[in-house]
């Protein structure tokens, strides 16, 4: 008989020993956490969010691949280009198959740039920007035979800018042979490949659940050979503390998205590591130019002097982005690093009463994302502009609704953030300064219309930069353009963003670069005996 | 007859007013739906293909009745944010949602009916303050806070429980999906460790969105108890000389099942809205996620079949609740 007073000694025995065991991962499965519900389809030609081109980059190949910011072949072995400068041939690789079994030619490789131009989904613009259009892409991109791709540009742009844009996901060569089995209506197999992958690449899709996450398996005959973490299963954590927990028990292997406490926190245990990388994203203030006040050039030197960038960097953002003030981050060829503003309250307030604006008399509203840390940056400056007299109403919102007011061009003021579609000057030049046509129906509405900034001068400058093919008088072209926009312009840079995240110590070869689709899977291993 | 009926275009009437308003409210969300499908540097022509496949482009009613006519046909749409059927989306995330908030009910109902029962019985005295306590605790712990204790203390420090999730990462994939209930399917499926696993991943997150029906179950039984001890029949009772258990069980208990099943329904019904707190801590994809997160990208056809569910799963547990409470009080049939 069990006395009494051994009951809950034998209630802990009995709940320790009906615990489950618990295993970390295994050896051969990588398993990654944070936030992937972003996804909204799998399809290269239709995918714009981070985790799509993420995916995409690991289970597709392209022409080209950038490595430490310089072209490489992937499926082109080689490519050539003509003297003029419009007309790129690509020659494909021999050996490389798609995960069908079907041998790569140079025909899906045209296929698939046809029809990312042809579909014209989200991402088709990083191909238009090549002068492609659904009209002409046919006949601009062709494959003469199995092994020979040939581009044949309306003008001759960079070089670079036309690699890096073909390296982008929406280059992704698709096979065409499965994928056209399931076309529909003219939809290029879209809808079919939305849920499903049809590439090259290390991996292939297992299995795709919206809102939990998905999972790729590694393509053994992959032509760099086969990836040593046969699983890698991306799971969906939205709350930084679970995450924090499960890395901890080594129920994750790499943790992303963690808040900066979790993230000190996690440095002090022994098992986990945490590590950062420079990422090209910007987190800038945006000042809508139909604005009266925001209009004067002295107010726009006013408010840059208004932001304690140092301050908040060190208080509320901690390793997770740090300040930077020039439109293109740090990993960009050229960037330029200095910060020339400061917080100088004096100095603001002489420039607003330069500008005839009194203490008390400028009431703004700020647009802002209703979540960390982007609320604590726009407390933190509602505090700075009232030490100049400058009233700041905040708007908090949720990410697309202030995208939606952003876009509509009805803010005054705006917190945002930008990154790069890829890693070439020309993404942040075009989404910084370019503004063709101002007017509401314009067709462009990047960060320049947005802001209804009226800039001929440096719309020009970025065009100029854009064909110009010698790099060196590129580079001086694009360093002018910045300085050009750190002396004024309706943007206010604050800081660049970090990756940070947390990995348990046996993992190598995780790594995280500037571009949004830089992690490579095939190069991720653990170090462990035994499965 | 009449009254089936009547109680069948109260259901249709309750669920075209659910539609339409649900349906009005998306349109004054501030939030472009084409950013989801093109995202925000698309050029305007991408944009307005993006708006043509949405229908946006059609004037409001046109848009509703096209809406109506393909719901009547049983074509919810398709989601922009998961690119699916809206339909097989629900029936995806629906069954996660089912499972938890019925666990957590009979967690309620096991834990909170003895405690009401308690509490009404030693009325004033330290059971009856323990089930206040268990009440007020219920309704004023944030489940947020709740569950990320739960999960540090019984996940990472004890070792008890599994951490978020459905099933155990190795046997992700095992089980053959035919009702969604992951319990159900691996018991059908004959599959052991699935159905370990999931019985073992369940119990964490039910427990924490157990304590609020214990708290509101054990409230209201205690509450209807105590009326129901103060009556003549159960004086008579006790006069006859019968054991306390019997009065209490099988008098007094009996006499407000009725009402006690009602508000076990709405227990249920409630938590089947699903609890998308809950759901985010212990990343359990369900209807709560699901709604938020089409509510977040102003995904119309995913928000309007989110609420023709919830509307319909609500009108159908009221009415089972009151077919009951018939059943089982005949003063109200």
């Amino acid at each position: 008989m069990v006395k009494l007073s051994r009951l809950p000694h034998l209630a802990l025995f009995l709940a320790l020993a009906a615990a489950p065991a618990r295993a970390i991962t295994p050896a051969d499965i990588l398993v990654i956490g944070g936030r992937y519900d972003d996804l909204v389809s799998l399809d290269p030609a239709e995918i714009y969010e981070t985790s799509g081109a993420e995916y995409a980059a690991n289970v597709y190949d392209r022409l080209v691949t950038i490595v430490n910011g310089r072209p490489e072949g992937a499926l082109a072995e080689r490519w050539e280009v003509s003297p003029d400068g419009r007309r790129f041939a690509f020659f494909i690789r021999p050996g490389a198959t798609f995960q069908s079994g079907t041998p790569v030619s140079a025909k899906d490789a045209a296929w698939s740039l046809v029809r990312a131009v042809k579909l014209d989904k989200g991402a088709a613009f990083l191909l238009k920007q090549l002068g492609l259009t659904a009209n002409d892409a046919e006949r601009r991109i062709q494959a003469p035979d199995e092994r020979r791709l040939i581009l044949d540009l309306p003008e001759a742009l960079a070089e670079d800018f036309v690699l890096k844009a073909l390296a982008s996901w929406v280059g992704s060569v698709i096979d065409s042979a499965l994928v056209r089995k399931f076309e529909q209506k003219g939809d290029f197999g879209n809808e079919w490949l939305k849920t499903r992958s049809a590439g090259s690449g290390a991996y292939k899709l297992s299995f795709w659940r919206p809102g939990e996450g998905l999972a790729l398996d590694a393509f053994p005959r992959h032509w760099r050979g086969m990836a040593s973490m046969k699983r890698v299963v991306f799971k969906h954590l939205a709350e930084p503390s679970v995450l924090r927990l499960m890395v901890a028990k080594g129920d994750l292997d790499v943790a992303r998205g963690l808040s900066a406490d979790d993230l000190a926190a996690l440095g002090r245990l022994t098992g986990v590591r945490v590590r950062t990388a420079p990422q090209a994203g910007l987190f800038y203030l945006a000042m809508n130019q139909r604005h009266p006040a925001l209009s004067k050039a002295p107010v726009r030197q006013a408010i840059r002097r208004l932001i304690d960038y140092e301050g908040i960097a060190g208080r509320l953002l901690k390793d997770t982005k740090i300040p930077h003030q020039s439109i293109l981050g740090e990993g960009f060829p050229g960037a330029r690093l200095e910060r020339p503003y400061r917080l100088d309250i004096e100095a603001a307030r002489k420039l607003l009463a330069e500008a005839g604006i009194k203490p008390g008399q400028l009431t703004l509203a700020l647009d802002v994302r209703n979540v960390a840390p982007s609320l604590d940056i726009a407390q933190a400056l509602q505090a700075d502009f009232a030490r100049a007299g400058i009233r700041l109403d905040l708007r908090p919102g949720d990410g697309k609704q202030v995208l939606t007011r952003y876009r509509a061009r009805v803010h005054q003021l705006v917190l945002a953030q930008w990154s790069p579609d890829f890693l070439d000057p020309h993404s942040n030049a075009q989404g910084f300064a370019w503004n063709p046509d101002n007017s509401d129906q314009s067709p462009f509405r990047l960060l320049a219309w947005r802001n209804a900034w009226e800039a001929p001068d440096l719309t020009r400058l970025v065009q100029r930069a854009l064909r110009e093919r010698d790099p060196n008088r590129r580079g001086d072209l694009y360093d002018e353009l910045q300085r050009r926009l750190l002396e004024d312009s309706p943007y206010a840079v604050m800081f660049q963003d970090r990756h940070v995240w947390a990995e348990r110590v046996d993992v190598e070869g995780f790594a995280l670069g500037p571009g949004v689709d830089q992690l490579r899977l095939d190069q991720v291993s653990k170090r462990r005996a035994n499965p | 007859m009449r009254r089936a009926l009547g109680g069948l275009a109260g259901l249709i009437l309750t669920l075209f007013g659910l539609l339409l308003v649900t349906f009005l409210i998306g349109q004054a969300t501030p939030i472009d739906p084409t950013l989801t499908l093109v995202g925000d540097r698309a050029n305007a022509e991408t944009v307005q293909a993006a708006r043509r496949a949405l229908g946006l482009d059609d004037p409001l009613p046109l848009r509703f009745a096209t809406y109506l006519g393909r719901v009547l046909t049983g074509d919810l749409g398709t989601s922009t944010l998961t690119a699916r059927p809206v339909l097989s989306d629900l029936v995806r995330v629906f069954p996660a949602t089912v499972e938890l908030a019925t666990a957590a009910t009979l967690i309620g109902l096991a834990l909170g009916l003895p405690l009401g029962l308690a509490g009404a019985y030693w009325h004033g005295r330290w059971p009856d303050h323990l089930a206040r306590l268990v009440g007020v605790l219920g309704h004023s712990v944030p489940v947020f806070w709740l569950g990320l204790m739960a999960l540090l203390l019984f996940y990472a420090r004890l070792d008890w429980a599994p951490g978020p999730g459905r099933i155990a990462f190795a046997l992700e994939g095992t089980v053959p999906t035919i009702t969604g209930l992951l319990l159900v399917d691996a018991l059908l499926a004959g599959n052991g460790p699935a159905l370990q696993s999931a019985l073992a991943q369940l119990v964490l997150p039910a427990s924490v969105l157990g304590l609020f029906s214990v708290a509101q179950i054990a409230r209201l039984t205690r509450a209807y108890l105590i009326e129901a001890l103060g009556q003549d029949f159960v004086l008579a009772a006790r006069a006859r000389g019968l054991s306390e258990t019997r009065v209490l069980l099988f008098h007094a208990l009996a006499a407000v099942r009725g009402p006690l099943v009602v508000a076990l329904a709405l227990v249920w019904g409630g938590l089947l809205e699903g609890s998308v707190l809950t759901e985010t801590v212990f990343a359990w994809p369900g209807l709560g996620a699901y709604m938020t997160q089409a509510l977040m990208s102003a995904d119309p056809n995913a928000i309007l079949g989110g609420a023709l569910l919830v509307g319909l799963v609500f009108v159908l547990v009221n009415a089972g609740a009151d077919a009951l409470q018939r059943r089982l009080d005949p003063r109200t049939a």
